[in-house]
């Protein structure tokens, strides 16, 4: 069984060309950042929900950002070595008990460290299964998940139990670690942003959120991005790290030891994830609690996907994910009523360009689309709870839905290797 | 071509989930040894259940919807899909079949079958958005429908609150109980116990003979299996593939619809918060320890089921919890996984051997039948 390479479906839309995303340098970066600040204004404008882009939303935004980020960097390392991870979402269940027995004790750094170390033994045993065995990914993926939640139910229930603060299912409270605030400048920008001006607003928002409040995890987990972006493509290590996931055999055919990086990539991958299993814990709820993942590990997947397997496409989708998670958390209702009238636009924004480049029913299918959230968002005032909590994930299907075909993984992805028998 | 019912290779296939049991019972034992618990008096809490018959009714019966999720899972497995949502879907169909079923008044027996299909209905429509953004969209099946469980969740939490009724005695909320006529009785036929049978076990072990009719004395089934060994030459055979990944995901919905029935009809009467979550994924276990075959899915489950029942005095008896039985499955299911894959290699490695024998003793027949290698290769 090797469900990975499975049932491959040709692609819709013109087969046989491959559709190369365009590189984006860091100024256009700028400016599409400026132009989703402006559409948000636009639309914090039109529909009064000022929590759509005010500081205390997108920065909740980046905190539930950094999970979600921390487990799809896990995955870019263990895919770019052609080892598909679906059992990020059981590392990171790994990371959040050890950030919890770690942290009550020994403090919430010990908690850290704790974290990583049981992400990286659930990495360990999925390199042992996939690369050591050559199990089907995805099944050890499951297979790794399912141990993991039944192991920390355990775990907790027997060093929990009886602890002051403690029960079956959640840790004593951990310590915060120190977290950074630029006093004047932060307090400045509130200011401005108080105004609820059109665009100068969302501006200061947007800059308030970074400069406020920003724990030093999070601060580490960017440089983990940079870091790794530079480690998998600007150094040799990380060029044959990638072969391995692009062409395995070749790469044996010039020496590199194949299995070694594979696993290397898997462990490092699970110490990623553990990490934001790690964080959840510490920094965005101060316990570990039973169930507190909430199936992050697998948006994280979805937010590499999402970003094509490179790291500053996987920052941005799990920035998407982090952002609609924090509107169902502050003022859920209004918020997400308000990311109607943002999808409405989208949509009939696809829906012309889709008519300009001549795709008649693509064009019609996104303009009905659009035209039912449209009166979906005039006809109601708000939108139940339950609707709300489902948003991240609904995100998640759209965008795939929308981006999944014009996305290459590694050539070599999810296909088990064993040395000496390339074709 | 050796037949199935090779002494050896019926040993060989045997003794990779034996080598899993023991693998897991040796990890098991050493984690309850280093957290200082009596590792003996765990195990004979676990084997020897107190009140056996009643442990026996319990385990047909929490066997009877692992293994009906198990078949859900399998159907997909068999074509190569990853259907990781039964659990949203099962819960789904189930919800939608207690909704139903507590609204309308029927004859009895038309009752049960109407909320059966309903429920069937729904949890393959539910399946089939997984199918069609695959096929429509190239959205991979594993993240979909990992993403439709979350939703399912949300979308049930939702549209419980529209109709829901209290239930009486607690705090509980649920659907409208579903009167006599829906309810399924169940079945005295272990002596000594006021445990029932789920009726609906005869539903399972029908399911479990479709199952195996479907897929292995079918042209439908041939296809499926041909595509998911190669979707390549399923199409040089004239396979609509696309169709094929629909329609399997639309089976393997409404198998899973039948996951909730048992304790539906059997038990709950109706859907409320407290109706269990989280069996598609025991199904996944299930399914990957049987191999997808029905019998040993059915062993699957019924060890399993037994695993859930005998754990609940582990707590009382021995001082351990009795989460321990998540850690034993969990092992279970991950070395059997690689235990099967290495029996896989050395079954093939074998094959080579014997081959490369025969060759040997016999090298006029491998002259007579094609050109030697020199040949080819000039």
């Amino acid at each position: 069984m090797s469900a990975a390479t499975g049932i491959t479906i040709p692609t819709d839309d013109q087969p046989g060309r491959r559709v190369r995303l365009p590189r984006i340098g860091p100024t256009r970066v700028l400016l599409i950042l400026l132009g989703v600040i402006a559409v948000l204004s636009v639309v914090r404008v039109i529909s009064g929900a000022n929590d759509i882009d005010s500081s205390g939303s997108l920065n909740a935004a980046v905190t539930l950002a950094v999970p979600i980020g921390l487990a799809g960097l896990g995955g870019l390392w263990s895919e770019r070595a052609g080892i598909v991870n679906i059992g990020l979402e059981g590392m990171l269940i790994l990371g959040t008990w050890g950030a919890g027995w770690a942290g009550y004790q020994w403090g919430p750094w010990a908690g850290v460290g704790m974290a990583i170390v049981m992400g990286a033994i659930g990495g360990l045993v999925h390199a042992i299964a996939t690369v050591g065995f050559g199990v089907d990914h995805i099944v050890s993926g499951v297979a790794i998940t399912i141990l993991a939640g039944g192991t920390v139910q355990y775990l907790s229930d027997e060093a929990f139990t009886g602890v002051p603060g403690g029960g079956g299912t959640q840790s004593p409270p951990i310590g915060d670690l120190p977290a950074l605030t630029i006093p004047g400048v932060s307090d400045q920008l509130l200011t401005i942003e108080k105004h609820h001006w059109f665009f100068v607003s969302d501006l200061a928002a947007a800059l308030r959120a970074l400069t406020f409040d920003l724990s030093s995890l999070t601060i580490i987990a960017v440089l983990l991005v940079v870091a790794s972006f530079f480690v998998l493509w600007r150094t040799s290590f990380g060029l044959r790290l990638r072969a391995c996931g692009e062409s395995p055999w070749a790469a044996e055919s010039l020496g590199v030891n194949v299995y070694r990086y594979k696993a290397l990539a898997v462990v490092a991958s699970g110490a990623l994830a553990g990490l934001g299993g790690g964080f959840l814990a510490i920094v965005a709820s101060s316990q570990y609690r039973e169930g507190q993942t909430g199936g992050r590990g697998y948006i994280g997947l979805a937010a590499m996907i999402f970003g094509n397997w490179r790291p500053g496409g996987l920052v941005v989708g799990a920035g998407l994910f982090g952002y609609t998670d924090a509107l169902q958390l502050r003022s859920g209702g209004e918020s997400v009523h308000a990311l109607l009238l943002v999808m409405a636009v989208l949509l009939i924004g696809a829906a012309v360009w889709a008519w300009v480049r001549a795709r008649k029913v693509q064009s019609v299918v996104a303009a009905v689309l659009g035209v039912a959230v449209l009166v979906w968002y005039f006809s109601t005032k708000e939108i139940p709870a339950q609707f709300t909590q489902m948003t991240p994930y609904v995100a998640t299907l759209l965008v795939l839905a929308a981006a999944s075909q014009r996305l290459r993984m590694p050539a070599a992805d999810g296909i088990p290797y064993r040395k000496g028998q390339g074709g | 071509m050796k037949t199935a019912l090779d002494p050896r290779r019926l040993l060989i296939g045997a003794s990779a989930p034996v080598l899993a049991l023991l693998f897991a019972v040796a990890v098991t034992s050493v984690v309850l040894a280093t957290a200082g618990k009596d590792v003996w008096l765990t195990w004979q809490t676990l084997l020897q259940p107190q009140d056996f018959r009643r442990a026996l009714v319990l385990t047909i019966n929490q066997g009877t919807y692992i293994f009906l999720s198990a078949l859900a899972v399998a159907i997909g497995f068999r074509m190569n899909l990853f259907n990781i949502g039964v659990d949203g879907q099962y819960r789904m169909g189930a919800f939608a079949g207690a909704v139903v079923g507590g609204a309308v008044t029927l004859p009895t027996g038309i009752h049960v079958v109407v909320i059966i299909l309903v429920s069937m209905v729904v949890s393959a429509l539910w399946a089939g958005i997984a199918g069609l953004l695959k096929v429509t969209r190239g959205v991979s099946e594993v993240i979909s429908t990992i993403m439709l469980n979350a939703i399912a969740t949300s979308l049930i939490a939702y549209m419980l609150r529209r109709v829901q009724v209290p239930v009486a005695g607690s705090n509980n909320i649920g659907t409208k109980p579903i009167p006599g006529s829906g309810r399924v009785p169940g079945l005295g036929l272990v002596p000594g116990t006021p445990a029932e049978i789920y009726g609906l076990v005869f539903l399972a072990i029908a399911a479990g003979i479709a199952y195996h009719v479907l897929l292995n004395r079918t042209r439908f089934g041939f296809d499926l299996r041909a595509t998911g060994r190669s979707s390549t030459a399923a199409v040089a055979s004239g396979v609509d593939v696309k169709r094929m990944v629909v329609v399997a995901m639309l089976i393997s919905g409404a198998a899973a619809g039948l996951v909730g029935m048992p304790i539906l009809l059997g038990e709950a009467y109706s859907y409320s918060i407290t109706f269990p979550a989280g069996l598609g994924f025991t199904g996944i276990a299930v399914a990957l320890l049987g191999r997808n075959s029905p019998i040993g899915m059915a062993l699957a489950a019924l060890l399993f089921g037994y695993l859930n029942v005998a754990a609940n005095p582990l707590q009382i008896l021995a001082n351990v919890s009795t989460e321990v039985v998540a850690i034993i499955q969990g092992l279970i299911l991950l070395s059997v996984v690689v235990a099967y894959e290495v029996v896989r290699r050395y079954r093939i490695a074998a094959e080579q051997r014997r081959v490369a024998r025969e060759v040997q003793e016999d090298p006029v027949d491998s002259d007579g039948s094609g050109p030697s290698p020199a040949e080819v290769r000039a």
